[in-house]
């Protein structure tokens, strides 16, 4: 490896690596701005200048590569007197109206400013004053402060991959803007938040709300989708103040999509703080023994086989277990975890996951996308998809219009017909595949819900293992899960399907075989009721509290810890970081109570006791954070898993895999609204009319 | 004084016509085909042998940045830039050679391109210059009728094209990375060196970007040779330059001179002497406004080529002489450039987006009256925490004729520093305004008083 | 640099007319097939020659359109460089040039002529609509200081009196010809008396 010096010590370094990066090696702070890892280098903020042997001017630490044998200064003279000199210039326009701005206490400007700035400003002319703009209603700007570091344009052109926001102008005059002034048309948009190293670019909603130094930091997950991002809830009391994003380079990287973030004023609104019970159609308050008392009765009054649960798209392992435990015990198995009909296969992991990995996004040199959206249905995983991209330009396809991702893509097809060919190994699109090294079939729920939907999953599976892409070391195969809850049911087996339908639960729904509905967290799920009792256990009063006879308040999220299995399957912990509202209990406790009445046992002694048993039913489990082990190998040697050669066992009458020929349409998730949290939020509200706002404007003209 | 035979410009004053039958009768195209045929070995070495070295401002030894672009052309084109950007306040060469010697360039755009594997050639014209872009046009069209340009271009075997590219009105596309931005289509911001345009240039290709000066002696060179070339002038600063000498002089013109004639000779022979005499003289501008003025006494004994300025602390630049006479104002002469200097900052790195206007504002101060002595100290700071701090020569093209300005004329500037202290005019400051002003010396000084 | 003013009454849509599209195609084959953005300053030249010396918002859009490139970098670009009125000027668009080595030699006194001839202040258009004028930065012609630019073409060697008299051409719609107005030959040195001066004091 290379050497350098920094401050007379020989470092060893990468090749590629900048100045900056082999300072950091070395244990030396760089102070900087406009550099950020995960962007390209501008090098416009000059903060960052060291010394450098052999050249007169410093250098830009962040924009020069390191070189074998060089010899760099950080604690020189020259250096200290160049990054104050900066500093002084970036403070002369600066407003240094620190005690009202949000940034204070997380500022870099200001913390810099403690070692390279004067005690007193020099710059006796008028401040400059800069409009401030519209971004929306996640952005408050404050212009005048703006550094121009340019983050926030890289931001929203590089990684965001919608390029809305620019510098106008030029000089001293230069603006951050985005054109029409509107909000900017991505998920991602308020990441330029915590890219602002200044208060130019502070947070709407948390405006004014809480200084960071009072806020208590809790590390744990999100759930609005599948992709499981790292987050850091920041809490005042009872109150989720605000969510940051936390570095985890397997998932989100240092990204959160705005729904993650903004969602959280969701979190106090519309909140079920006591048991509800319906009297002559009307929903009156109750105590919890007259709740328990009027469930325990009508489950002991009620066939076992008419009793049916379901759980929402936010619930965790301990809950689905707990709450599978408590079914089995009165006898009941009909449950379900899925909104909407589309096809699954428990039997093997790889069935259900995102094989490939998010990380393996990058390493993979061909993408298919068959009747998925991952703008709307997994942000984060999509936004390393336009890494990729971005990156090694990566051809990307896709069967059946996926709408607006942000980046190119060719649709191929939007018939199943296209997707029969490919298996079939007919058309350009499989050759494509078989000349790729690690090519990446992602199967959206759109695609499991069309009458094909088991053709789809089975035979592209068998096409990809037939030709080697379904191996220990890659593995092609994609199911892109929309929900947080999902592969955790699948492991916990929380479904109710068998050899011939797969769909038992939805038929017997529609069909309105049930007496009782228990539904936990549950507020998507699309049926017309009749004479069903209803049961709802959730934190949020939505769309089934409306047809509920009885209501329990359960924390959210952030309330209560839980185990999530990821859309990749690395199994994560969410983790309590309040206490809900009013007097809820926690979804286990409420199962235990319920039991008790009715068999007079404990289900569980402890949540400890719980979370171990549910540990034991994590399929091809490996450690926490990690991803699942691959048992490929075994699966090779039994039969059964792949129906190879598939095609030929659709032609046998027995096995006879239903193929329509459809058209396939993508599903538009209602983004800003998807589950119960989201639409209690005033936030994601606001975003949605903006949205659909500047989409009436764009075909309007 | 240089002869008359050794001009290579011999049209600069359009007295011979400026179309291509015109040009061929001076000598142009006439053995184009000869010259490359001795390959590109040849030519690089003819032109080390002059010691050419760059007409733009920075004075860069020519067949150096040629031998950096690949010796080969591998997966991606090169490309010849011509930057025509002429821009510098006191600078008006490049346009003259433009109008009136275009076959020049475009010969020795060929000839260079040659040199350097480059088989498309972009001649970055300022806007401003519409009608002379027009002519240069013209005059590529000729020498395309003509076969010189095109496919097998004047029979050399080598396929060559020019395309005019017109800028919008910004100085620091002058730049050669921001040239090559603007010409990408972008904000013509300069990108950050290394790497440099001769390996990654334009569209990410090998590029060498050249002044239209250099490019245009570039025929004469290889005809004449090398060893002439160098001949003229000194080692080091060898060949003939065109002088631009504008300002408070009798009359101000363009001409084309030895290097290291002296300044005196420039101003009394050429430009008709300094308005009002010599001994008016006030200061000397030697290269375009970016480089750092001259006092009287220096302009007496000075003679105008790269080493030379130098040693007296300024430079040839772009050989753009400005005349100050002492019926100017030198500080508002010299606060009128900082304002272009403000106006020109691209605002792409802090020292000079923040710090070019600054400069500008103190100098406005001074000027009206309204500066304190301390503001002369913090004059130079600023000038000093620009220099050598930004992306690209910009930081250093505004801050040294300030620094200039404090070297020669300081006690100019300190009769006109006044205004001091503030409070002594506003005895009613609010409390906690200005209060570091108390602890300073000059309040001090004050209440003695 | 201020920033541009974007003038506040665009119009809707912009289209190239049929000769400008056909010369923004060759435009377009002056550089290479995958670098499209390189065409968009001729194209913004070109929109404003088709809208009366200025560029409305909508033509910044098809361009952007027309070279497939962002709508944003667009804006940038045309707010970058000076050139590119966004809001309208008069017929006669008179650039006067006042950087150091016109202000030497009087650019001051042809601001003041422009002043009075013209409007009061910058960017402002004539009460007759035909003209308009603003101080600009060094027009590189400095050897025939002072100069103004009107449109595209130069004029050169002024003072105040040809000032008047070139300004009183544009307002009444009759352009004088352009070029030096001391009957001077492009930037060849004058022979006139001041040689003697010199020569006296050396």
């Amino acid at each position: 490896m290379p050497k350098i010096t920094i401050n007379n010590k020989d470092i060893e370094f990468k090749d590629g690596m900048t100045v900056l990066q082999a300072c950091e090696l070395a244990g030396v702070e760089i102070p900087r701005f406009c550099y950020h890892e995960r962007l390209s280098i501008a090098g416009n903020c000059r903060m960052c200048l060291v010394e450098m042997e052999k050249s007169a001017k410093p250098i830009a630490s962040c924009a020069m590569p390191a070189t074998e044998g060089m010899n760099i200064k950080t604690n020189t003279q020259m250096v200290e007197k160049a990054r104050k000199g900066v500093m002084e210039f970036l403070l002369t326009n600066h407003p240094l109206d620190c005690p009202v701005c949000d940034q204070g206490g997380e500022c870099d400007l200001q913390d810099q400013s403690l070692y390279y700035g004067f005690d007193k400003s020099r710059f006796k002319e008028n401040k400059r004053e800069v409009k401030d703009k519209h971004m929306g209603s996640l952005i408050k700007t404050q212009m005048t402060r703006c550094i121009h570091c340019t983050r926030c344009i890289r931001f929203s052109t590089e990684i965001a991959g919608v390029p809305e926001l620019g510098a106008i102008g030029r000089g001293e005059n230069m603006e951050i803007t985005t054109y029409l002034e509107h909000s900017m048309e991505s998920e991602l948009s308020a990441n330029v938040i915590d890219l602002c190293p200044v208060g130019a670019l502070t947070s709407k909603p948390y405006a004014f709300k809480a200084r960071p130094w009072e806020l208590k930091k809790t590390e744990s997950i999100d759930v609005m989708d599948a992709v499981a991002s790292n987050i850091r809830v920041d809490s005042y009391g009872w109150e989720v103040k605000r969510i940051l994003p936390r570095l985890n380079n397997n998932i989100n990287e240092e990204w959160i999509s705005d729904k993650t973030r903004y969602a959280c004023d969701g979190l106090l609104k519309q909140r079920l703080d006591k048991p509800y019970k319906r009297e002559n159609g009307k929903l009156t308050e109750c105590t919890w023994d007259e709740a328990i008392d009027l469930i325990s009765s009508k489950i002991k009054e009620t066939n076992p086989k008419t009793i049916a649960g379901h759980i929402g798209d936010m619930a965790s392992m301990e809950t689905i277990n707990s709450f599978k435990n408590l079914l089995n015990s009165i006898g009941a198995n009909n449950y379900e975890f899925r909104e909407k009909p589309f096809y699954i296969n428990p039997k093997n992991k790889i069935n259900y996951i995102f094989n490939s990995s998010i990380n393996g996004i990058e390493k993979c040199d061909l993408l298919l996308l068959v009747g998925a959206n991952p703008r709307h249905e997994a942000t984060m995983l999509n936004a390393r998809i336009r890494k990729s991209f971005v990156n090694k330009k990566l051809p990307i396809y896709s069967i059946g219009d996926s709408g607006n991702l942000t980046y190119d893509y060719k649709i191929i097809g939007e018939k199943t017909e296209d997707i029969k060919k490919l298996i079939e190994g007919e058309n350009e699109i499989s050759r494509k595949i078989l000349n790729a090294k690690y090519p990446i079939v992602i199967i959206g729920e759109s695609a499991l819900e069309l009458k094909s939907g088991e053709f789809i999953l089975e035979g592209i599976k068998d096409f990809l293992f037939k030709n080697n892409f379904i191996t220990e070391q890659w593995n092609a195969f994609n199911i892109l899960i929309q929900n947080a809850s999902t592969v955790g049911a699948i492991d916990l087996n929380f479904l109710d399907i068998d050899k011939k339908n797969n769909f038992n639960f939805f038929d017997k729904l529609n069909k309105n075989q049930f007496d009782l509905l228990y539904l936990v967290g549950s507020d998507n799920l699309d049926f017309v009721k009749k004479n069903e009792f209803i049961v709802y256990q959730g934190s949020h009063g939505d769309r089934m509290t409306q047809i509920a006879d009885v209501i329990i308040p359960s924390p959210a999220y952030t309330e209560q810890d839980g185990l999530f299995i990821n859309l990749e399957g690395r199994l994560q912990q969410c983790i309590k970081a309040t206490y809900p509202p009013g007097n809820s209990l926690e979804d286990w406790k409420v199962f235990n109570l319920l039991n008790k009445r009715l068999t007079n046992k404990e289900l569980f002694k402890n949540f400890h006791q719980l979370r171990q048993e549910t540990l034991k039913q994590v399929k091809n489990h490996s450690d926490f954070n990690l991803l699942p082990k691959t048992k490929i190998k075994e699966l090779q040697q039994k039969s059964g898993e792949f129906k190879y050669p598939f095609l030929g066992s659709l032609r046998s009458a027995d096995q006879r895999v239903s193929y329509i020929d459809e058209f396939i349409t993508i599903k538009e998730v209602d983004y800003y609204f998807s589950n119960s949290i989201a639409r209690a939020s005033k936030t994601m509200s606001n975003c949605r009319a903006e949205r659909s706002k500047s989409f009436k404007n764009k075909t309007g003209s | 004084m240089l002869k008359e035979e050794d001009k290579i410009f011999k049209n600069l004053y359009n007295n011979l016509g400026s179309s291509l039958e015109d040009s061929l009768k001076r000598d142009d195209w006439s053995n184009t085909k000869e010259l490359i045929s001795k390959g590109r070995e040849w030519i690089i070495n003819e032109i080390k042998t002059s010691e050419l070295k760059g007409r733009g401002g920075a004075g860069f030894p020519t067949a150096l940045k040629w031998s950096f672009a690949p010796k080969k052309i591998g997966s991606r084109p090169h490309y010849l830039v011509i930057n025509a950007d002429e821009s510098e306040p006191g600078t008006c060469k490049d346009r003259d050679v433009i109008r009136f010697e275009p076959q020049k360039l475009i010969e020795g755009c060929l000839i260079s391109a040659f040199a350097v594997n480059a088989h498309t050639c972009y001649i970055y014209i300022r806007g401003e210059f519409f009608n002379e872009g027009a002519k240069l046009q013209e005059a590529i069209n000729e020498a395309y009728e003509k076969k010189f340009l095109g496919k097998n271009a004047c029979g050399s075997g080598w396929d060559f094209d020019i395309h005019i590219h017109f800028g919008a009105g910004a100085y620091i596309c002058g730049e050669e990375t921001a040239l090559l931005e603007s010409l990408e289509g972008n904000k013509g911001q300069p990108r950050s060196k290394p790497p440099f345009p001769a390996l990654v240039g334009l569209y990410g290709c090998p590029t060498i970007v050249n002044n239209v000066e250099t490019i245009a002696v570039v025929p004469t060179i290889l005809r004449r040779g090398g060893k002439w070339f160098a001949s003229i002038g000194r080692p080091k600063n060898t060949g003939t330059k065109i002088f631009c000498i504008s300002g408070n002089v009798n009359s101000p013109c363009n001409v084309e001179e030895e290097m290291g004639i002296p300044l005196k000779e420039l101003i009394e022979k050429h430009a008709g002497g300094v308005i009002g005499g010599w001994k008016n003289l006030q200061a000397v501008i030697p290269g375009g406004s970016s480089m750092p003025l001259l006092p009287r006494e220096t302009c007496e004994t000075i003679k105008m080529d790269f080493d030379y300025l130098i040693a007296v602390k300024s430079g040839l630049g772009t050989a753009g002489v400005v005349v100050i006479n002492k019926d100017a104002d030198i500080i508002k002469c010299m606060a009128r450039i900082s304002r272009f200097y403000k106006h020109e900052s691209c605002g792409q790195c802090t020292p000079c987006r923040e710090g070019s206007g600054w400069m500008w504002r103190i100098l406005e101060r001074v000027v009206k009256g309204d500066a304190t002595h301390k503001d002369i100290d913090l004059l130079s700071d600023v000038t000093k925490q620009i220099e050598g701090h930004t992306i690209c020569a910009f930081g250093e093209g505004s801050a040294w004729p300030v620094q200039g300005l404090l070297r020669h004329f300081r006690k100019e500037i300190e009769k006109r520093c006044f205004a001091e202290p503030v409070i002594k005019k506003k005895r009613k400051i609010p409390y906690l305004i200005d209060q570091h002003l108390l602890e300073s010396k000059n309040a001090k000084n004050y209440d003695k008083q | 640099m201020t920033l541009k003013k974007v003038h506040d009454k665009q119009p809707e849509k912009f289209e190239f007319t049929k000769e400008n599209l056909e010369l923004a195609k060759n435009i377009l084959e002056k550089y290479p097939k995958n670098q499209k953005k390189s065409a968009v300053m001729p194209l913004l030249y070109l929109a404003q020659n088709q809208n009366n010396n200025w560029i409305p918002l909508a033509a910044l859009k098809y361009i952007g359109k027309f070279l497939s490139m962002p709508y944003i970098n667009v804006y940038e670009v045309a707010t970058f460089y000076t050139m590119y009125n966004l809001a309208p000027v008069g017929k006669y668009f008179i650039q006067v040039c006042t950087t150091s080595p016109c202000l030497l030699r009087g650019a001051n006194e042809i601001v003041k002529t422009c002043q009075k001839k013209i409007s009061k202040n910058e960017s402002d258009i004539s009460e007759n609509g035909l003209c308009s004028w603003t101080e600009v930065e060094c027009l590189g012609a400095c050897v025939n200081a002072p100069i103004i630019q009107v449109n595209k073409d130069y004029y050169e060697d002024l003072d105040q009196k040809s000032t008047e008299k070139i300004l009183d051409g544009f307002m009444n719609d009759k352009p004088l010809q352009f070029g030096s107005f001391r009957n001077r030959k492009s930037t060849a040195p004058e022979k006139i008396k001041s040689k003697l001066n010199g020569a006296e004091d050396a």
